[in-house]
């Protein structure tokens, strides 16, 4: 059952972070099951399969196995969205491999979550695999964590091991600077297969007295929350001309559409156009041709300016005195996608927002180990690797660094004779 | 760092900006797309989010049905209409032509066209050398959709691989394409049947009639309802009863099932879904039974 939301507490994106013995999947279908997001036809479904399998209690983990390769192999190898929502509030869940081989997977489903959820398994505690899905989480900007010490119920509910565990995971947050860039890491003590602190309070755990892991994603920041920047962005995707109009108004319309990437806009800001550096007021901000007084982070609108401003898709407009910089050679943390390695040789479009420009590699850095966050000579990148590099452009990209913002901070490189997404990248 | 902008969005705000960005990108990146406009309710919210994307300019896009020829009138109907009233140019290209001319061949009179529809979409993109089709699929109706992307590629075949899908990374979206490919573009693939309905509610949305609760003859197939049509009649043996229901979706009619309603109203379609035990294609659909990989192999061969 959906519940129909009664408090509008906007949207959470979030994603799962752990392998298939973490209980990551029976999580999922833990957070689903008892938030009635699972309808009676597709739980009978499972079921049957459940039984095939010879499995005494209906696996949860089968409601998030979608493609038929995969319920073949029983592994989850491609990144799947999952829907369910509360009273007060719609959650998208993108649920990615854990394995190192899928690397490049967590990191396109890092790429939307606000929050992302690490599994510890209680019996083993931090293990190489935490450490890497928290590099990447890190790397990706994911603002809030929250460790789940999952399979609570087969180390008797113990409280001193679930602290050992939280005491384990802060050194190496600690030493990873999560905590110093004012990442939110949270702790939760949980049994995805008992449903303990899911939905519910665990009565096994009574020494536990913080929120339920639905309590901590009901209080999260939503998206459209930008928090890390308040700089007005907006690049121009489209320019909505309405020709052979006998509306005499309508003649001269000039609206430049997009989303508020960052900050917000309304009538008589100050702009400056970029690359041409024109600047201009917003003369009305606009949806569907009729005005709205301010457009918030991530809501798609029409700007219409003062003046006649030559602007056409892949220029960004911003604030007057609150510029990107404007970056020709660019560093960049770049997780590589492709099973064709990143050839010094060649050159690729890079794809910034609503920009394309052609780029060559300047140069690799160094590659990360993603198992000990080591930094590694390179010459080449493979499949999943992680490395700083460098690009030189073709022409200008005005970027933000990625810390401060993730929309104008982030890139995906296109391999032109395949035309394949084949690089995910972060100005440094 | 950390001061948050007061005001957020909600949940439909935000999903409709994702939309509208989405088909900005499809009309920035490709030269010729098509918006597949069936009058069912999830393409009423596309050309919504196209109003709020395009307004006061034109669509960058025509629409386009794929007509089995096996649709309620009421839906076709209120198709023409709609696409009349927005003042843009709508495209109906039937499977019925695509059997004249050969390259659709049923196995016996009465199998159901709805998997045939891909012939003929494949048809008409080579027609009018669409590069880009908008269409209105979700990732809540089925498993194979959960990983589909929101820009998905097909090759020139049609044909989806889901084993080699592009990566999709923040709201970068890559619709490139050489000739002869197609890219299917999806704005609304992060919304629920709720938020569909919740949207069709807070924008005032018209709809076809039949998706409000009416009298209709059908004879009982399991938990489904078979309508009792001049396609679908009863067979020697079954037993016809008049039912009040309502359509859930609405499609080819030899394989979509109305449901027991008496919902007569968009609100009380919203409580109604929100109480639901059963999924929209569980309840709706009656060629997806068959076997749990059914829809993953459709869209294997070209399917929307």
């Amino acid at each position: 059952m959906e519940h129909i939301p009664t408090q509008e507490n906007g949207l959470l994106r979030f994603m799962t972070c752990g392998s298939v013995d973490d209980g990551k999947s029976t999580l999922i279908g833990r957070l689903l099951y008892d938030t009635k997001a699972i309808l009676a036809d597709a739980l009978t479904a499972i079921e049957k399969t459940s039984k095939k399998r010879g499995h005494e209690v209906v696996d949860l983990s089968l409601l998030t196995d979608g493609l038929q390769a995969e319920r073949e192999q029983g592994i989850t190898i491609d990144v799947a969205y999952r829907y369910f929502a509360t009273g007060t509030r719609k959650y998208i869940i993108a649920d990615a491999p854990g394995h190192e081989q899928y690397t490049r997977n967590m990191v396109t489903a890092a790429s939307t979550a606000n929050l992302a959820i690490i599994m510890i398994d209680a019996r083993k505690g931090v293990l190489a695999q935490t450490r890497r899905h928290s590099y990447i989480t890190h790397l990706v900007g994911i603002p809030h964590l929250v460790v789940a010490v999952n399979k609570m119920d087969l180390v008797d509910y113990d409280q001193a091991t679930y602290e050992r565990i939280c005491a384990e995971y802060r050194a190496f947050a600690d030493k990873m600077g999560l905590t110093a860039q004012g990442f939110d890491v949270r702790f939760i003590p949980v049994s995805a297969l008992a449903g303990d602190n899911i939905v519910d309070r665990s009565e096994a755990m009574p020494w536990y007295e913080g929120p339920t892991l639905l309590d901590i994603l009901e209080t999260a920041p939503p998206a459209g929350t930008h928090e890390r920047s308040e700089s007005f962005r907006f690049p121009v995707q489209y320019v909505i001309r309405p020709q052979a109009s006998d509306d005499p108004e309508l003649h001269d319309y000039r609206g430049f559409a997009g989303r508020v990437e960052s900050g917000t806009v309304q009538a008589g800001d100050a702009v400056t156009v970029l690359p041409s550096g024109i600047e201009s007021r917003v003369k009305a901000v606009h949806i569907g041709g009729e005005a709205i007084e301010v457009g918030h982070t991530e809501q798609s609108v029409t700007l219409l300016l003062e003046d006649e401003v030559d602007i056409s898709r892949g220029d960004m407009i911003v604030k007057s005195g609150n510029a990107p910089e404007a970056k020709k050679e660019l560093r960049a943390m770049l997780c590589w996608l492709s099973e064709t390695p990143l050839s010094p040789a060649r050159t690729y479009l890079i794809r910034h927002t609503s920009r394309t420009v052609k780029a060559k590699l300047s140069g690799i850095a160094y590659k990360v180990d993603i198992n000990s966050q080591a930094h590694v000579e390179a010459t080449q990148l493979a499949v999943n690797d992680i490395a700083e590099v460098g690009f030189k452009l073709a022409q200008p990209i005005f970027a933000d660094p990625y810390t401060s913002n993730r929309e104008t901070g982030a890139f995906i490189v296109v391999d032109e004779s395949t035309n394949n997404t084949v690089g995910a990248g972060m100005v440094l | 760092m950390s001061t948050l902008t007061k005001q957020t969005l909600s949940h439909l705000d935000w999903l409709e900006a994702e939309a509208i960005h989405i088909m900005r990108e499809v009309a920035g990146q490709c030269e010729r797309p098509v918006l597949l406009f069936s009058g069912g309710k999830d393409s009423i919210c596309l050309l919504r989010i196209a109003e709020k994307a395009f307004r006061p300019g034109r669509f960058p896009f025509p629409l386009m049905h794929i007509d089995t020829g096996h649709n309620y009138k009421e839906v076709t109907d209120f198709r023409d209409k709609r696409a009349a009233e927005l003042g843009e140019r709508l495209i109906v290209r039937s499977v019925e032509d695509s059997m004249k001319r050969g390259s659709v061949v049923l196995k016996s009179a009465d199998e159901s066209r709805n998997k045939h529809q891909s012939v003929t979409l494949l048809e008409a993109i080579a027609e009018f050398e669409f590069d880009a089709c908008i269409g209105g699929a979700r990732r809540d109706e089925e498993k194979a959709r959960a990983k589909e992307r929101v820009m998905s590629f097909r090759d020139e075949f049609g044909q989806w691989d889901p084993k080699n899908q592009r990566p999709e990374l923040w709201n970068l979206y890559n619709a490139r394409a050489f000739k002869g490919e197609n890219i299917r573009a999806f704005p609304i693939s992060n919304w629920t049947e709720m938020d569909v309905w919740q949207y069709i509610e807070r924008e005032k949305l018209e709809l076809p009639s039949i998706y409000f609760a009416h009298k209709r003859p059908v004879v009982r197939k399991g938990a489904l309802l078979q309508p009792v049509t001049e396609l679908t009649p009863a067979k020697p043996g079954d037993v016809v009863e008049e039912v009040l229901v309502r359509f859930r979706t609405v499609g080819d009619i030899t394989c979509t099932a109305p449901v027991e309603s008496d919902a007569t109203t968009v609100e009380q379609i919203v409580i109604e879904t929100a109480t639901t035990t059963i999924t929209e294609r569980g309840a709706t659909r009656l060629d997806d039974q068959t076997s749990e990989a059914s829809m993953e192999q459709r869209k294997k061969e070209g399917y929307f």
